[in-house]
């Protein structure tokens, strides 16, 4: 158990959060010819445009309504009205998805109320969805974003449906949390649809920005969940929600259709894995492929062959809430210490944590605890910090742009957590120290003497 | 006026700068007003462009007010280099919150500053003011001032709020950061005749450690860079050099100029790109530095330094003739490089094609780089699938670009090299050059290209994406054809000022409407052609095509 804080500093320092606008525009970006649109400065979308770029090795869509300094004052309704006509013209999407920064969110523009008064004036555009979700800079984080942005779609595009209408009983929704990469996307669905069902993702990134030459240039997104499908999903059969804060997006789907629904705090783990695929059982009433049974047995060796690796090693993590929540669990089970966690907003779980303090806080806060760490984790922004604390890094969140392959890194299901357990177990092996003779009488850590390993098995 | 307001009157009225030559008083004071294209714009804000410009000096902390998007989106994302402090990596940000937005930020930034002198102690903190501060009506100055009063270091304020305009303008606001605030605020332990400042070159990749050395063997100390891997003492004292290169991109130009104004250090714009230009560069700083008194053998070890130099160059970019002659290069930048590399690119025997460069004489110098500038902004303005029908249409055997068009030449299988901001290889210097040359080599000698183009078995080759796209552009480019109101309405539309996004339409029609004879006229009532100056050609070209029409169409009426 955890006790959650708030860092009492004035000045934050190497920031770990990152904004909530555009979590939400990276939630838009899970949909099919989506162009998320920022209102805002123009800088604001630079910015996370670049961010995107770089981690996922993908051109991205993204469009500003370039409020300037004037027009901040004056209020957005034209800017929001001419980027709208304008993305409408040069991209042709079939969504635009909005996301309020700091700035008009400081006027207080209702650009609810816009949209309503540019729908009446311009009919052309009315087969194009536009979804608005209001994200301040100056409150809550990337997740927050993300998490409004699913909610606001649910309510904006899927069709209510009677509670007795008949329901596609083999479709499955999935609402994947932001911590979820396209590779695990892709995990889940195998996993799916080994069953016999037909998961649909929202958002899909999977679809998206998943690192593939796509199969056209368009100027909005290319793959991910349509408006249409988005639309039908109220009459799937089930939602599984993965990451607590997809709860409230899962809660409007039902609330809206009725689709009831099975939260997972994390697909990272032996146990939670277990209750997905004896769900999909249940739902699809087929026993559990041969396939899952094999890949549970190799996680479990894994364990078994990584546990003296993981051992009371002390680990220094920062992550966005449910990333934390995930990876940290994962890591006592392998039987692992917490020394430092540090989060960028607040989550019902933090408290449950098993480490002593839980903080909302940044890289500095995490840098000072991870003082004798056997590995920090965090994105790429703490680079800089595990070279001056000499300590070994591994790479997890988004950002994650000095590094090949971020949006393929898989850690979900028995697969994408073994692999976990192979890749960290091996950077805790090459970081052994070797005994020697002025340390063999403090060293009693197990070295990489697999030789030891296989002799207790 | 508010006196942000002022200064960023007083820095669109540069005398120096060369785009305001071409402006009216009314455009000038439209300058800062001029709205971007909402949906349509693209690029960084302001504060953007005033980090970019500061953020090299390296042991300063660099403060930003605001929310998090400003700061925690963007850091540690550029790669100017230092060579000592690596504060300047370390970010800071106020991180403001809801409260801050309604009782003001100004205590939450003293506090910080005082944080962060307790815990990092650096010689001096850059305070970035952004949007939402600015709005709530946080005053920096008050703050900085105060802190500076009351702590005993500098704090500068850097007042630049992202909503003013475009990057540019930012690098211009954080030059005047640096001359109302720092510059001639501390004094060098000694001087030489030797001493020069090298103003907006940001040490990206290390680029100048690859001039540096040459004017080591000279004896030419640089004084202070400004700002790549600058100590803040070193800018301070600034004011002592005794001449300056201003390195050439606009960039920081109000620095240039002031210091020739109150300091009498004379400066010359030249560029560290191409092996002409880094020579040129090193006979006019000798040229400038000898001017001011330094001895006039200066000039002889220079000519010695220059002549082994670039007699060094060409013979390491020999070997690679062999292969690369014939190879076709499709380069799209900005103007300020494009000039340089095109000379090193022929001389190893490559062709460009494509853009609107075909040969390179040096007389066209100047029409070539305004003629790329102008390229590398349309290519900013395509959608993916026109900038893939360029690609193939231009049967180019490699690209070289910004990072923009990384991602559509790479998906396209096509041998791509940054020649950009956030390029990892550094290309300045005699040995820059020959390491450009190498890297194109080693891009297009890469084996994959023939893997990764080769479809899968059991694919039809017909039906490849690559081949669809094609058609579809095909198809689009047909069925304007077919329509002549579409096609006069895309017409009408095609950009034709990409600083300030005016499309051919408006201004024909301003031209129809005001009578209008000389581009000057054109941007004093469309804006078009008040950012770079690249289209003012194009501009020329529409007033002449509608006078022809003009005419031809009283010859009818008389006839
Ligand atoms: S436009 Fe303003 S709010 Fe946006 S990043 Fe730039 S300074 Fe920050």
């Amino acid at each position: 158990m955890a006790e959650v804080r708030n860092s009492k500093k004035a000045c934050t320092v190497n920031a770990l959060k990152m904004s909530q606008p555009i979590g939400g525009a990276l939630a838009f970006m899970g949909l099919n010819g989506a162009m998320p649109l920022l209102h805002g400065s123009q800088g604001c979308t630079s910015f996370g445009l670049v961010l995107f770029v770089r981690h996922f090795r993908e051109a991205i869509p993204m469009q500003t309504t370039a409020m300037s300094e004037v027009a901040t004052v004056l209020g957005g309704l034209e800017n929001v009205e001419q980027a709208i006509v304008n993305i409408a013209k040069r991209a042709k999407p079939e969504v635009i998805g909005i996301c309020s920064t700091g700035v008009t969110e400081t006027k207080g523009d209702d650009v609810d109320g816009y949209i309503k008064l540019i729908r009446d004036k311009h009919p052309e555009l009315d087969d194009i969805a536009i979804v608005y979700v209001s994200t301040p800079d100056f409150k809550d984080a990337f997740q927050d974003g993300w998490a409004r942005t699913v909610t606001r779609i649910v309510d904006e595009l899927v069709e209510t449906a009677a509670p007795e209408a008949p329901r596609t009983q083999k479709r499955i929704n999935v609402l994947p949390g932001c911590h979820l990469t396209p590779g695990d996307l892709y995990e889940i669905r195998d996993i799916v649809e080994s069953f016999g069902l037909e998961p649909v993702f929202l958002p899909d990134l999977s679809g998206s920005v998943d690192g593939r030459i796509p199969d056209e240039f368009t100027p909005t997104t290319l793959g991910g969940i349509s408006v249409k499908e988005v639309a039908t999903l109220g009459t799937s059969a089930w939602t599984i929600a993965v990451g607590e804060q997809m709860r409230a997006a899962a809660e409007a789907l039902e609330k809206k259709a009725g689709v009831p629904f099975t939260l997972y705090d994390r697909l990272t783990g032996l146990a939670p894995n277990d209750d997905l695929i004896a769900l999909l059982a249940r739902l699809s009433g087929r026993p559990v492929p041969e396939k899952w049974r094999r890949q549970r047995s190799q996680l479990v060796d894994a364990m078994l062959d990584g546990h003296f690796f993981f051992g009371n090693k002390r680990i220094a993590i920062g992550a966005s809430p449910d990333l934390l929540w995930s990876v940290s669990s994962f890591l006592t089970e392998m039987g692992c210490n917490i020394e430092a966690a540090v989060t960028t907003t607040h989550g019902p779980l933090l408290g449950q944590i098993e480490t002593d303090e839980v903080l909302i806080g940044d890289l500095e806060d995490l840098e000072e605890r991870a003082e004798g760490c056997d590995l920090l984790i965090t994105h790429s922004h703490g680079r800089q910090a595990a070279e001056r604390l000499g300590i070994p890094f591994f790479r997890m969140g988004l950002p994650m742009f000095d590094r090949l392959g971020a949006a393929h890194q898989t850690t979900v299901g028995y697969r994408g957590t073994r692999d976990l357990v192979f890749e960290i177990g091996n950077i805790f092996i090459a970081n052994a120290h070797e005994p020697d003779t002025e340390t063999w009488r403090q060293t009693a850590e197990v070295s990489d003497d697999t030789g030891s390993a296989f002799a207790a098995h | 006026m508010s006196s942000l307001a002022n200064k960023v009157q007083d820095v669109f009225n540069e005398p120096g700068c060369a785009k305001n030559q071409g402006k009216s008083d009314k455009e000038r004071k439209k300058g800062c007003t001029k709205q971007l294209q909402p949906g349509g714009a693209a690029g960084g804000c302001a504060f953007d462009g005033a980090k970019i410009a500061l953020q090299p000096i390296t042991d300063v902390a660099h403060l930003v007010h605001g929310p998090i998007a400003c700061e925690g989106n963007s850091w540690d994302n550029r790669g100017a280099k230092s060579s000592g402090s690596r504060l300047y990596r370390t970010s800071f940000t106020t991180d403001i919150n809801e409260t801050d937005v309604v009782f003001g930020g100004e205590k939450h930034l003293f506090k910080s500053i005082k944080e962060i002198l307790d815990k990092y102690d650096p010689p001096a903190v850059f305070v970035y003011q952004t949007c939402v501060p600015a709005m709530i009506g946080d005053d920096i100055g008050a703050v900085c001032k105060a802190a500076t009063e009351k702590f005993g270091k500098p704090v500068v304020p850097v007042i630049s709020p992202g909503f003013v305009g475009p990057k540019n303008l930012g690098n211009k606001l954080a030059g005047e950061a640096l001359l109302d605030h720092v510059i001639g605020t501390g004094e060098p332990e000694y001087t030489t005749p030797y001493d020069i400042n090298i103003i907006g070159e940001y040490n990206l990749a290390g680029e100048l450690w690859q001039v540096k050395p040459l004017l080591d063997e000279l004896g030419i100390r640089i004084l202070s860079c400004i700002s790549g891997d600058a100590k803040y003492h070193e800018v301070a004292s600034s004011h002592r050099a005794k001449a300056a290169m201003m390195v050439c991109s606009k960039a920081m130009i109000n620095i240039a100029r002031k210091m020739e104004e109150r300091y009498d250090i004379p400066f010359f714009e030249g560029s560290f790109y191409g092996i002409g230009d880094m020579s040129d560069s090193l006979r006019e700083i000798a040229r400038l530095l000898i001017e001011k008194g330094a001895d006039p053998e200066l000039m002889d070890r220079t000519e010695a330094v220059i002549e082994r130099e670039e007699a060094r160059a060409w013979e390491r970019i020999a070997p690679y003739k062999e292969r690369l002659t014939g190879k076709k290069v499709l380069l799209i930048t900005g103007g300020v490089k494009s000039w340089s590399v095109v000379a090193a690119l022929q001389e190893a025997g490559m062709e460009l094609v494509g853009t609107s460069v075909k040969k390179s004489t040096k007389e066209d110098k100047d029409k070539i780089k305004e003629l790329m500038g102008q390229d590398a902004h349309m290519i900013e303005d395509m959608t993916p699938r026109e900038m893939f029908k360029m690609l193939s249409d231009a049967q180019a055997d490699i690209m070289l670009s910004g990072g923009r068009s990384q991602f559509i030449a790479l998906k396209a299988k096509m041998p791509w090299l940054d020649i950009n901001q956030e390029r990892h290889h550094a290309f300045a210097g005699y040995e820059g050059m020959v390491d450009l040359v190498r890297e194109i080599d080693k891009a297009l000698s890469n084996p994959i290209w023939d893997q990764v183009r080769k479809p899968a078995p059991w694919d039809d080759g017909q039906e490849s994406w690559e081949a669809r796209a094609l058609a579809e552009a095909e198809a689009e480019a047909a069925a304007i054809a077919a329509d002549p109101v579409l096609a006069e309405e895309m017409r009408r539309s095609t950009q034709i000022c990409n600083c300030k996004t005016v499309d051919t339409g408006t201004i024909e029609d301003a031209i129809k409407a005001d009578h209008l004879t000389t581009v000057k006229e054109v941007t004093a009532a469309t804006n078009a052609g008040g950012g770079c100056t690249g289209c003012h050609e194009r501009i020329a070209g529409i007033l002449s095509a509608l006078a022809a029409t003009k005419a031809e169409a009283r010859e009818a009426d008389h006839g």
